[in-house]
């Protein structure tokens, strides 16, 4: 924190610094060039200075690089974030970079370009949403989303050209050269929400998952709507208002049906091509991330080809994809997949709201009709509110559990425009449409307004009207199990009630996926290890693990171990550790053929998580050290009892589980006499752990003379506690007819055990003052 | 459906069934009818081997519980009403937010919130004691997971799961306990069914 003002000076005078200079350069090249031409070779160039050969990708990794260090001024301002939403911020850098670069170059020279924003853009963006979607939550809703992305924007698209239309011909807009076509046409464009202007701005608010897919999905989805009402009003303005008939008409409601389940089908389709493909790689793990994104454009772009939609497409992919591709791929593989997908959409989205900052700032672009902007914005908004109200009205007759007026309310005014109404827009043809550069600036006003102003108010809005906000997800093994049984539990009550539901048909749908789909598209070792509920408390005890040795370390070298008494507390967590803070599903290297349990269970977690950006990825610290892994190993994995992530959250009491109880004894028994027989032979003892403990716990324990009467105390107690401890196990395991008897033994038996370990341990530490007595006297000698 | 008599006059005590329940009388005609349907012996409630007869409930893995859950203990059979009573925990919520502003007089509604949880909270409490104690949480998670999961992982499972959801320390999860751990659920989308009139 106390870099930050450093930062942020640092980063306007590169920012400042980086625009100039290109200017400067760009500028230079010309004269470069003729410098060049004209003199001829006279020797031999040391050094030339080649700005044309590299001018391109130069330019445009300097502007990426720019967007970039925008990005890391703005986050380095809290107080400034959580007011303003970052997407607000970088459209404002936009400008001033906008205004920068239009000083320079009288001309504006940087313009998101239909083309660049469509094929290079966009593509990750969605791709991500599609590969982080939760599945389940969207299908389970996917009805409403339907009915939102279809019907809201159709209404949207209409009522805002048809209003438009009326407004004109009443008179309030002046002199325009627009048709009914036109408006229809513009309409369509500047109807549908925008899935990367939602990612942005929900994503600093956590609304509830049904509110937040809602707004999602649709914003997701209605691209199948826009393209075909799009393409449909453009050929319809093209052919003139004459030529259309019922025909053309019906032909455009088909198209609909063929844009929308086509791209559906072919991203589909790629998604299983990539789920295929993934069960062969384990040989090429090194590039098998690659698949997904190269075959994940290559839906993208087919689709685009066959003119059906292209985000469609991709979302499918992602969405059909992702599991598969977790369970098949190496979790090292799996890992790289999601952080290069945050990579290159959260840079996409930053480079996206910059463009759209800059492409404001050209003054050949602007034309002013008062009337046409204001009322554009007006009737977004009120004929968003209007569609959604209504539509949640008539699903709430249908739904389950129906959504509530607050959540309506949020939903409506998260309808955002964005990117790509803006990137339709530039897509216009003027010679068809006069006016194009009016719909253009109305565009971007109307991006600007929900992006900017909605953004900022949209968290207020949320905490004023008591949205139900997100749980912050930290699932618990309660919560994962009675997931289950939920769901065990309504497929069981539909068959009772001898109804056909809508749990009856997931399960059906479960059923075939596990049966067909899961057989074709998964590894067979993948799909052994299908147990959610096990991979929940598995990377619950790899993150009691990682912070189990890193409280060691920070104690001072496991120390511990030795000490018995040592308190360590884990639930307090200290603010400047994040560096050992984990991503529930990352696996520190623990291949070790001492450990059963973690063999073959390196499957990644399916983590799908609704933080789109996650943008706090916090770094996981490597502890590769031998040690620590063998006190893993010893401490945490072994085959036998398994009670150890109790050590993660107990301190080292008396634990009611008897059988753990023996264990932390007999292993620290055994270091202790270690320390003892070391002490005795006159060899310090060790400070840290040797490499090997195995042949620690191999070595045999020998006796000395003068505290032989304390070891064999030491023995015998550690002989009757085991014994009393197998005796316990076998009680343990009667059945339960007469488990309230048991439980009374166990109780009585619990006590005894207690009351035994405090007579031991009340023996262990005068054996170990006895022992640094006998240190001292060595020492001494 | 078509059924011919929409009438409730067959069933006994209709009246206040839809009162208890608040199924509505359509839907409490289906039901019967579906009583009807599994009372293979017309003797007018349900044994053990009626509910096992659906087939389905065989491939479920809480099955068993879920029959159990009909059964009054130590009753052996099911009569209408206790099939409706326990059917209604699964109605979806009703939407009136005023649940606390409801006069004080009334009973818990079978389909509030706390009243889902204590079904699910029998599931797991089969002696009825108000506590899910160690065993039966992994009685529990033995129908659950599947076959490749080892008794020492299911113990640890069940370890976890007690530690995290248990407060007072007792080492067995009261009804508090559990209600609390689940609070961030959304129960009322988990835990309800559409009923088809």
């Amino acid at each position: 924190m106390r870099g930050c003002g450093f930062v942020h000076l640092l980063g306007w005078v590169l920012l400042i610094g980086f625009v100039l200079s290109v200017n400067c350069e760009a500028g230079h090249e010309s004269n470069h060039s003729e410098h060049e031409h004209g003199s001829g070779l006279s020797g031999i160039p040391i050094v030339t200075f080649k700005w044309h050969h590299v001018e391109t990708p130069y330019l445009v990794a300097l502007f990426v690089l720019v967007s970039f260090l925008a990005k890391l001024v703005i986050e380095a301002n809290h107080h400034v974030t959580n007011i303003i939403p970052e997407s607000a911020l970088l459209i404002c850098f936009g400008f001033i970079l906008g205004g920068i670069i239009w000083g320079a170059d009288k001309a504006q020279t940087f313009t998101l370009t239909p083309t660049v924003f469509f094929f290079y853009l966009l593509p990750q963006v969605i791709l991500d949403a599609g590969y982080s979607m939760p599945n389940k939550l969207f299908f389970s809703n996917m009805g409403a989303i339907l009915v939102y992305a279809v019907i809201g924007t159709c209404w949207n698209a209409a009522s805002l050209g048809l209003s438009l239309w009326g407004c004109h011909m009443g008179g309030a807009m002046g002199d325009l050269d627009i048709g009914l076509l036109q408006y229809l046409l513009f309409g369509s464009l500047i109807a549908a929400v925008d899935p990367v202007a939602v990612i942005a701005v929900f994503e600093q608010v956590h609304v509830n998952e049904v509110l937040f897919i809602m707004v999602f999905g649709e914003s997701l989805l209605n691209d199948g709507v826009t393209v075909v009402l799009f393409n449909v009003f453009d050929a319809f303005v093209s052919l003139g208002g004459a030529k259309i008939n019922a025909v053309e008409i019906i032909k455009g409601i088909i198209s609909f049906f063929v844009v929308a389940f086509g791209g559906s089908l072919v991203g589909f389709v790629f998604g299983l091509l990539i789920s295929l493909l993934t069960r062969c790689t384990k040989n090429i793990q090194i590039i098998e991330p690659g698949f997904v994104f190269v075959l994940g454009y290559l839906a993208y772009l087919t689709a685009e080809m066959l003119s059906l939609s292209a985000i469609l497409s991709i979302v499918f992919c992602g969405m059909c994809c992702q599991k598969y591709i977790n369970s098949n791929m190496d979790e090292n593989s799996v890992n790289t997949v999601r952080y290069a997908m945050k990579v290159f959409a959260n840079g996409s989205e930053t480079i996206i709201f910059v463009f759209l900052g800059i492409s404001a700032i050209d003054k050949t672009l602007w034309v002013w009709n008062t009337g046409f902007i204001l009322l554009t914005l007006l009737f977004v908004i009120v004929y968003r509110f209007i569609g959604v109200f209504f539509l949640t009205w008539i699903l709430n007759k249908f739904r389950l559990v129906p959504l509530e007026v607050i959540d309506q309310v949020i939903m409506s005014y998260g309808g955002l425009r964005g990117a790509v109404a803006y990137g339709l827009a530039m897509m216009l043809d003027e010679n068809k449409i006069k006016e194009k550069n009016l719909m253009v600036c109305t565009t971007l006003i109307v991006v600007y307004f929900t992006v900017i102003i909605q953004g900022i108010t949209m968290k207020p809005l949320v905490t004023w009207l008591k949205v139900r906000r997100a749980a912050v997800s930290e699932l618990t093994l309660i919560e994962k199990v009675q997931n289950k049984v939920f769901d065990h539990m309504l497929v069981a009550i539909e068959d009772i009630s001898g109804q056909i539901g809508h749990n009856y048909m997931r399960d059906k749908w479960n059923y075939f996926e596990e049966k067909w789909m899961s057989r074709v598209l998964m590894k067979p070792s993948a799909r052994k290890n299908r147990d959610r509920l096990f991979k929940v408390f598995h990377q619950l005890n790899l993150k009691d693990a990682m912070s189990y040795v890193a409280e060691g370390e920070h104690q001072g070298s496991l120390e511990f171990v030795r000490n018995k008494n040592a308190f360590i507390d884990f639930k307090k967590k200290n603010i400047d550790d994040d560096y050992y803070e984990v991503m529930p599903d990352i696996m520190a290297d623990m291949s070790d053929d001492h450990s059963e349990m973690s063999s073959d269970r390196r499957d990644p977690v399916p983590s799908v998580s609704l933080e789109m950006h996650e943008q706090n990825m916090k770094a996981v610290r490597e502890s590769e050290d031998i040690n620590t892994h063998h006190l893993l190993q010893q401490h945490l994995y072994r085959g036998r009892k398994q009670h150890r992530h109790r050590y993660s959250r107990s301190h080292f009491d008396v634990n009611k589980d008897e059988g753990e109880v023996q264990e932390v004894f007999q292993r620290t028994m055994r270091s202790r006499l270690e320390s003892f027989k070391s002490a005795k032979m006159g060899v310090a003892p060790p400070k840290t752990l040797s490499k090997h403990p195995k042949k620690e716990q191999q070595q045999k324990v020998r006796g000395s003379q003068s505290s032989s009467a304390d070891f064999l105390h030491f023995l015998s107690t550690v002989k009757s506690f085991s014994k009393a401890g197998e005796q316990h196990e076998r009680d343990k395991t009667q059945n339960n007819k007469n488990d309230a008897q048991n439980n009374e033994q166990n109780k009585t038996q619990n006590d005894k055990m207690r009351q035994k370990t405090t007579k031991t341990r009340q023996s262990m530490t005068k054996m170990r003052q006895n022992m640094t007595k006998t240190r001292n006297k060595m020492a001494k000698i | 459906m078509g059924s011919s008599s929409s009438s409730t006059e067959r069933i006994p005590d209709a009246q206040e069934l839809m009162q208890e329940t608040g199924f509505s009388a359509a839907h409490l005609v289906r039901l019967y009818e579906r009583f009807e349907f599994l009372d293979k012996d017309d003797r007018g409630e349900l044994r053990l081997d009626d509910f096992e007869a659906v087939s389905e409930l065989a491939m479920n893995p809480i099955g068993d519980r879920i029959i159990g859950a009909f059964f009054s203990p130590g009753r052996e059979t099911v009569d209408f009403p206790s099939f409706v009573r326990i059917l209604a925990h699964f109605r979806p919520t009703d939407t009136n937010r005023t649940r606390n502003g409801r006069n004080g007089a009334q009973p818990e509604p079978a389909n509030s919130r706390t009243s889902k949880l204590k079904f699910a909270f029998q599931l797991y409490d089969q002696d009825r004691d108000g506590k899910v104690s160690r065993e039966e949480l992994l009685q529990v998670l033995r129908m659950m997971l599947e076959m490749q999961v080892t008794e020492e992982q299911l113990q640890s499972i069940a370890e976890r799961a007690i530690q995290e959801a248990d407060l007072d320390r007792d080492d067995a999860i009261s009804f508090d306990e559990f209600k609390k751990s689940l609070e961030k659920v959304d129960i009322e989308h988990k835990m309800s069914v559409r009923f088809l009139e």
